[in-house]
Parts: C-alpha cells; sequence; structure tokens
C-alpha cells in the first residue's frame, strides 16, 4: 500500500536525483512524508531509474544494502534493501574516484556475481542462485548517501537508491565451483594499512542468499532478475570515508585485488 | 623481581588454574611489573605443569589483533605455552563449568613445524619452510585475573591467558593458501557471529606471528622444535562462551573444526 500520489513520488524522485547529480545534500524526505511506506520508497527509486532510462543511461547492475543481520536487526527489518546501478556509476580500475563529484563517499568491499539466466521468484534459493552464477568477480562499492550528515532512516534510503554512487571492478574472475562463497576472505587497505576485513559469510550468511532475497523482493513488484545481471552482493566490510589523496587497494582470497585512488 | 616474587605469583597463578579461582591483577598490586618478570612468572607456572606431568607441545601467541593490541596500550603480541593437557579433541566437549573460569573462544589457525626455527633473523619465508602443515584451530582462552581486568603482564604472567585448544584434522600445506587473505566464518549456535580474515593478524598474516615468536625466543635464546604447535592468534573477536553453546570455525581453503561446551 503506497501512500503518496504519483506527482508527490516523481518530486521526490526529481529532488533526490538531483541531490546526486549536483552532488548537494539534501534533509531526509521521510522529515516531509513521515507516512510513507516501502513501497512508496521503492516507487521513488524506480522513478530514478525510470528518469535516468529516459535519459539513455543504461542500468548496468543491481546492488543489495544493509546484508549484515546485525545491522537488520539494529535497523528493526527482517530484510535487506536493493537498488540499481546506472552505466556512469562503473569506474575502471586503474582510474580514480572523484570527490568533487560526490558529497560524503564511503567505500565498501563486496563480492559481486554475474548471473547466466532469469531468476524469479518467490520461492528463489541459494541453490538456484548458485546454479545461475556465471562468474564471481571482486567489487568495491563507492556508497554516497545524500542526506546531510548521514541523518537518514532506512525509507529514506531506500529512496535514495541505497546511496549508490560508483563502482570498481577488476581483479580476477571464478567460477562459483572454485571458490567458497561463505569463507572468501576480503582485506581492505586504506593507503597501504588494514582497515577493514571479514569474510563472505558477512554478507547474509552467504552472499548467495543476498541474491535470492533480491529475486524475492523483485517479485513482489512482478520484476525478476534478468540473465547476464551484475550483481553487487553487499558489503562484507564496515563502509570506510575516503577523502581525495586515499588509496584503496582490496585483497580477495582467488579473486586478485582491486586498487583506486581517490581524487 | 626477586626470584621469590616470582616463584610466589607463579604459585599463586597456579593454584588459581588448578582451583578455578580469580586473583586481582598482578599490576595492580605491583605496579614497577615489567614484561621479563610476567614471562618469569609464565615460565613458573610451566615448571609447576611440568612437574605434574604434562607435556610441553607448543606456543601460543596472543594480543596479534589492533583491536587487543589498542585495549592493552602494546604494540606487540604476546606468548604462552601449550602443554597436552590443554588438547580437546575435535568435535569433544569441554567441560566449562567444571574446567574454566570466565572462557572466551577464538578462532585462529595453528601451525605445526618439521623444522626448528632459531631466532633471531627468521623471516616468513623461513615459516614456511619449516612448517609441516596448517590446520583450523579454535583457542578457549581463560584468565584466572579477576574480570578480564588484565594489563600486558597480567595476561603474559598468566600464561597468555590460555586455556585450552581443540585442532581440526584436515592438514593443508601452507603452499597452497595465501593465508592474508584466507576468510574465516565463527558460528555459534548456527548462528554466523563473526567473520575475519588472515591479514587480522598483526595487520599482515598469522606467518608474520610465527616470525615474531621466533624471533622472540631466539632473542631470549630458545627457539621453535620440529613438531611444535604453534597457535598463530585470533582472526576475529574473542566469544564469551556459556555450557551448552557449540561454535564452528571455517577458514577458506583450511577447513573447519568444531567444539562443544559442557
Amino acid at each position: 500500500m503506497s501512500t503518496l500520489d504519483k506527482t508527490t513520488i516523481e518530486n521526490l524522485a526529481e529532488h533526490l536525483e538531483n541531490a546526486e547529480l549536483n552532488a548537494q545534500a539534501v534533509t531526509k524526505i521521510t522529515d516531509d512524508y513521515p507516512d510513507m511506506d516501502w513501497e512508496d520508497a521503492y516507487d521513488i527509486q524506480w522513478e530514478i531509474r525510470r528518469r535516468k532510462e529516459a535519459r539513455g543511461t543504461r542500468v548496468t547492475g543491481l546492488k543489495m544494502g544493509l546484508t549484515s543481520w546485525a545491522k537488520m536487526k539494529q535497523m528493526g527489518v527482517e530484510t535487506p534493501i536493493y537498488a540499481f546501478l546506472a552505466d556512469y556509476f562503473s569506474i575502471d580500475e586503474g582510474a580514480e574516484i572523484n570527490t568533487s563529484e560526490l558529497i560524503h563517499p564511503k567505500v565498501e568491499a563486496e563480492i559481486a556475481v554475474i548471473t547466466n539466466r532469469v531468476l524469479k521468484g518467490p520461492g528463489c534459493t541459494i541453490a538456484q542462485v548458485m546454479a545461475a552464477i556465471e562468474a564471481v568477480v571482486p567489487a568495491i562499492e563507492v556508497i554516497d548517501s545524500r542526506y546531510e550528515n548521514f541523518r537518514f532512516d532506512l525509507k529514506s534510503v531506500v529512496a535514495d537508491n541505497a546511496s549508490s554512487s560508483r563502482f570498481i571492478t577488476g581483479g580476477r574472475l571464478r567460477r562459483i565451483d572454485q571458490v567458497d562463497l561463505k569463507t572468501l576472505g576480503v582485506v581492505m587497505e586504506k593507503n597501504g594499512e588494514v582497515v577493514e576485513l571479514g569474510s563472505g559469510a558477512s554478507v547474509l550468511g552467504h552472499p548467495a542468499a543476498a541474491v535470492s532475497m533480491l529475486a524475492n523482493m523483485l517479485a513482489e513488484r512482478g520484476e525478476e532478475i534478468p540473465a547476464g545481471t551484475f550483481i553487487m552482493t553487499g558489503g562484507v566490510t564496515a563502509a570506510v570515508a575516503i577523502e581525495a589523496g586515499d588509496s584503496i587497494s582490496v585483497r580477495y582470497e582467488e579473486l586478485g585485488s582491486i586498487t583506486i585512488n581517490v581524487v | 623481581m626477586e626470584t621469590q616474587k616470582i616463584q610466589a605469583y607463579g604459585d599463586e597463578l597456579y593454584a588459581a588454574l588448578r582451583e578455578c579461582r580469580m586473583v586481582d591483577p598482578l599490576t595492580e598490586r605491583e605496579p614497577d611489573i615489567s614484561i621479563e618478570d610476567a614471562y618469569a612468572i609464565s615460565s613458573h607456572i610451566l615448571s609447576r605443569r611440568l612437574a605434574d606431568g604434562e607435556r610441553l607441545i607448543g606456543k601460543k601467541i596472543g594480543v596479534t589483533s589492533a583491536a587487543v593490541q589498542n585495549m592493552l596500550g602494546v604494540n606487540q603480541p604476546d606468548f604462552g605455552y601449550l602443554t597436552d593437557r590443554m588438547v580437546v579433541e575435535e568435535g569433544g566437549v569441554l567441560n566449562i563449568s567444571k574446567l574454566m573460569i570466565q572462557p572466551r573462544a577464538e578462532g585462529e589457525i595453528a601451525f605445526v613445524l618439521k623444522k626448528d626455527l632459531q631466532g633471531p633473523g627468521i623471516t616468513a619465508t623461513d615459516v614456511l619452510q619449516a612448517t609441516d602443515f596448517i590446520v583450523p584451530c579454535f583457542e578457549i582462552v581463560d584468565s584466572r585475573i579477576r574480570d578480564w581486568k588484565i594489563g600486558i603482564e597480567d595476561t603474559v604472567a598468566d600464561n597468555a591467558s590460555c586455556g585450552y585448544f581443540t585442532l581440526g584434522q584436515m592438514a593443508v600445506d601452507p603452499r597452497s593458501i595465501d593465508l592474508s587473505t584466507c576468510g574465516m566464518v565463527v558460528e555459534l549456535n548456527g548462528q554466523v557471529i563473526s567473520t575475519g580474515a588472515g591479514a587480522a593478524a598483526l595487520g599482515s598474516s598469522p606467518v608474520s606471528c610465527v616470525v615474531w615468536l621466533a624471533n622472540t625466543l631466539g632473542r631470549l635464546g630458545t627457539s621453535l622444535k620440529a613438531g611444535e604447535v604453534i597457535l598463530s592468534g585470533s582472526l576475529v573477536p574473542l566469544q564469551p562462551i556459556k555450557p551448552g553453546d557449540c561454535m564452528a570455525v571455517s577458514i577458506g581453503g583450511i577447513g573447519r573444526t568444531s567444539v562443544r561446551f559442557d
């Protein structure tokens, strides 16, 4: 049940997308719409997606957020959140993260997958996901909440496309039968020092669970995960703030490493 | 600290270990206690255990994570002695209500040596060459110091807070593993409670911990011996445990081990 009318959804989508495009922080939208619900929040996100696609921007993937059970419990929710990745979010390894285009960026180390068949919920399982993974690749996500001082609640975050802003892939590709997604270790270094580490099980106990949940959440809107989708499964590590001059390097067990400089 | 005092504190901690009771922090009672004093006390406890018929089978390295080093205000690890009586068989049950005071479990990688390592001057390459195999490991630490109110000298004197340990039965060649990125998952009663990776050890890798130990012992005039088991330090936060709990640790490329508590 949504509570906001179409015009309000469109206005909020424009408001939040402008905040993203102009790198200007705004107050959280639930301040003005305290009664908005989850469906409203995703309606706004999908409207931002429609706006971008109407301008010729391609959606190049999907991502999951809030994939730690501890954080979900803290936020009082039982499911993670999803968002889309636009073509211009992608930064090649070797290129730079340009902070002048962003508000207050943070980076997270993630395990990403590329699927080779449609995944459709409800009832999509980890087993089906694993059978549909064409490749496992490492990724760094740059998140950049458009909300001032990171003051937000989860519905505001969902509307803001889950803070999505940039992502970097690189390293090396593995097939699903060459890695154990649960124990796959990830070590993030900032300026040469280890700042965060963990293993795949930080993501909902198993990174493939993020994908099955994504399929099941999309099904609620009559959507599916198309074959060939690039999906970032969620942060293995906590988000680390970055600023111009930083160098971020993430090493992945079996998946090589990705290094990116911040300017 | 004079020998008599060192022996007295060693005897006190040995008795606390045997009787499962806590003592007040040594650092409160002896503000001038040095790390050397603390190792001398630990060594005295070991001599008491050996006199009881226990056999020295290896060493453990502690205080290897940035979090614990910051908590204790130090920038290097410590070590303790492992005896045969500390071994819990894989899949076994450890009777913590009878044997331990305030136990906490930590997931580690254990090294079993096939060659002696005589420091100083030992490098990571030397450690890899001298390692026969590595295995997943749970260490169940305990502190005889009241409420874990430990300074670095307290834990060193108390045999690096050692309790019991269990080793997995999958012996893996360290040459086939990237010990810096290998990931760890710890489950408590079926729930993932923490994850980590090799680089949690000294911001580098568990190999660096063994290097530190070999060189530290070398400066003290002793060496690591072929056949010894070396617990290289926790890769995850310590987890308090209670009777009835069961825990499992899985390490990327190395395997899994589990232990139950009674």
